[in-house]
């Protein structure tokens, strides 16, 4: 056992959200096996059986449109986690490329990436993201068929939050590229005439793959959220595809009839978003123990 | 000193936000459709080279540069056009929801820092203490909440299931007291500070322990002063420090929040008017919202940045 890992499993919380990942992720991948178990379709339009209660054949109950409430969830998680992720590791690319670059360059470089950074953080993101998603991209000379097929709308809003997601991930790398670059080891290849790429690739990058995976973690949470609040407005995942941000936005109107509809995808949202939250205070706390108050 | 990083501050600010101009400006040109489509949508007798026609006179024929250059040269004279879905000039259809979210943005941040910064500081005074998790908990609980789900669950408790407050708008038809409009703050007002609660009593809680830890700190206790003075006295204005530069990071995050808690209460916002606008193909309207947007946020950085300094004389002398 590393000590690091003894350290992360002292943090009870965060075991206790890596556990719940595991659950939700499991159920996910399960959820074809459920549909068949409980002999329903996701898509399945029963509009007699709308608004039914739970009952065995629908465990959580039907939809306005009479579709299964857990078969759509589960399928809801699948699409909303694998977004995530997605997004989360095209952010953590970015972020360690700029944070790299700033943090072993340092000078000019290093000042101009970090404003950039701070610039990023500081804007209204929202509403620039709504415009982003509202963007034609066959105005951007992008093949007209590959964007009618429905994973081009996940595809976009993977590119549209990664390009805004990936300033935790540069701060935090260029921190420790910053305290990195100053070590003998590097002095030493310097001294030995390494060129600053293979310095940047072969001797600092290594050494900030720890604080790269803690800010991933850390930024996965906001990525739900973002990603879930553009569903939610209809700018991100499109229906019939569910995604638990999308299961919410006809929950607004139907709040006076079926509250109920509300409650499960936000639970859920929710839940997966402290989950990934405690799972990276509790790495940030066995990778650096100083970092964190406790 | 104060006054002339203000004005470093501010003139950095105005560079930023002429690059966000131009990335906005492009940005629009690139949604669906122009406002010659808008203008030929109802009329079935159109040629195409009426079509082409209309583009020259607009001048929507011209390079990006030079038309932003043009827009640009109007913005600065105060002239942003007129907003399609108004049909009022664009200013004027922007400063009402400018009030309005101010309103609830200043609102919410004041609950937010109130509840907030008080718990932070019980929580560093004792570290690990049953008090410090329950806190921790809270804190998560607030940055990990999706906004729009605390409004609608909120919506459901008070205005569907108990009835108490509206579920949304600014004011009920025919009613123009303030008592009525104030309950119609509440819940957004609230749905919107949870998120702030969660992030301000996280850093408040670490900024204190680690002023807590310092010598000064030490020193006062060895010279007799009571916990009471020392907390108040010594440590809160250290601890604000950092507290307040991540509240300057903090206005655009709160700016996004305000969008959605905005479309989730139909309250008549900014956010909710550049949700309509860029909906709506409106673009002078959207152009103009987003930067007055960032401009604000831009503006509220600055500012913080000024409180900093005065918070922190060691780095006035410098």
């Amino acid at each position: 056992m590393t000590p690091a890992w003894e350290r992360f499993r002292r943090h009870r919380l965060a075991v206790a959200g890596l556990v719940v990942l595991a659950v939700l992720v499991l159920a996910a991948v399960a959820a074809p096996l459920v549909e068949h178990l409980l002999g329903v379709e996701a898509g399945a339009v029963d509009l007699l059986a709308s608004y039914a209660p739970p009952s065995i054949a629908h465990p959580l109950g039907t939809d306005e449109l009479g579709r299964d409430v857990l078969v759509r969830l589960l399928h809801g998680g699948r699409v909303s986690l694998g977004v995530a992720l997605v997004t989360a590791l095209a952010a953590a690319v970015i972020g360690t490329a700029v944070g790299l670059i700033a943090g072993t360059a340092g000078g000019r470089v290093d000042a101009v990436l970090m404003r950039l950074t701070d610039g990023v953080i500081a804007l209204p993101l929202l509403p620039l993201l709504i415009v982003l998603a509202a963007v034609d991209p066959a105005r951007l000379g992008l093949p007209e068929e590959a964007l009618r097929s429905g994973s081009a709308a996940v595809a976009r809003i993977v590119v549209i939050i990664a390009l805004v997601g990936w300033t935790t991930v540069a701060r935090l790398v260029r921190g420790a590229a910053l305290e990195v670059r100053e070590r003998d080891f590097v002095l030493a290849a310097v001294a030995l005439g390494a060129g600053p790429g293979r310095i940047m690739v072969v001797h600092v990058l290594p050494n900030v793959v720890s604080p790269a995976i803690v800010a991933t973690t850390l930024s996965i949470g906001n990525i739900i959220l973002f990603e879930s609040a553009l569903s939610f407005l209809g700018l991100g995942v499109q229906p019939p595809l569910p995604s638990w941000g999308n299961m919410l936005s006809g929950a607004l109107e139907l709040l006076w009839s079926a509250p109920a509809l509300a409650v499960w995808p936000g639970a859920l949202i929710f839940l997966t978003v402290i989950a990934f939250n405690f799972v990276g205070d509790g790495l940030q706390d066995a990778v650096d123990p100083r970092a964190g108050g406790d | 000193m104060i006054l002339r990083t203000l004005g470093i501050r501010l003139g950095q600010s105005a560079a930023v936000l002429l690059v966000m101009s131009f990335a906005i400006y492009g940005l629009i040109g690139l949604m669906p459709g122009d406002p010659v489509d808008l203008m030929i949508g109802a009329n079935p007798r159109i040629t195409p080279e009426d079509v082409e026609r209309l583009r020259r006179v607009y001048g929507l024929d011209q390079p990006l540069l030079g038309r932003y250059l043009a827009w640009l040269g109007d913005a600065m004279s105060g002239e942003f056009g007129y907003s399609r879905l108004s049909a009022l000039p664009v200013g004027e259809t922007l400063l009402p929801p400018l009030g309005r979210t101010l309103i609830l943005l200043s609102a919410s941040l004041a609950l937010a820092l109130t509840i907030a910064l008080p718990l932070g500081v019980l929580a560093a005074l004792r570290p690990r203490s049953r008090l410090d998790y329950a806190v921790n908990l809270l804190a998560f609980a607030g940055i990990s909440m999706p906004v729009f789900w605390l409004g609608l669950m909120l919506v459901a408790l008070f205005a569907v299931g108990l009835g108490w407050l509206p579920a949304g708008g600014v004011r009920d038809i025919g009613d123009e007291g303030l008592v009525d409009r104030l309950r119609h703050l509440v819940l957004p007002v609230v749905t919107l500070a949870a998120a702030g609660v969660g992030q301000h009593t996280r850093y408040m809680r670490s900024a204190m322990i680690e002023v807590l830890r310092q010598d000064f700190i030490r020193t006062a206790a060895a010279k007799g002063a009571s916990r009471l003075r020392i907390v108040v006295h010594h440590a809160l204005r250290n601890a604000m420090i950092p507290v307040v530069t991540v509240l300057a990071l903090e206005f655009g995050s709160l700016f996004s929040g305000a969008l959605i808690t905005e479309t989730v209460f139909a309250y008549p916002g900014m956010g909710k008017l550049i949700y309509d606008a860029v909906m709506g193909n409106d673009y002078n309207l959207a152009l103009a919202a987003l930067l007055l947007a960032t401009a604000v946020t831009l503006l509220g950085n600055a500012l913080a940045d000024a409180a900093y300094l005065w918070l922190d004389p060691r780095i006035r002398r410098r």
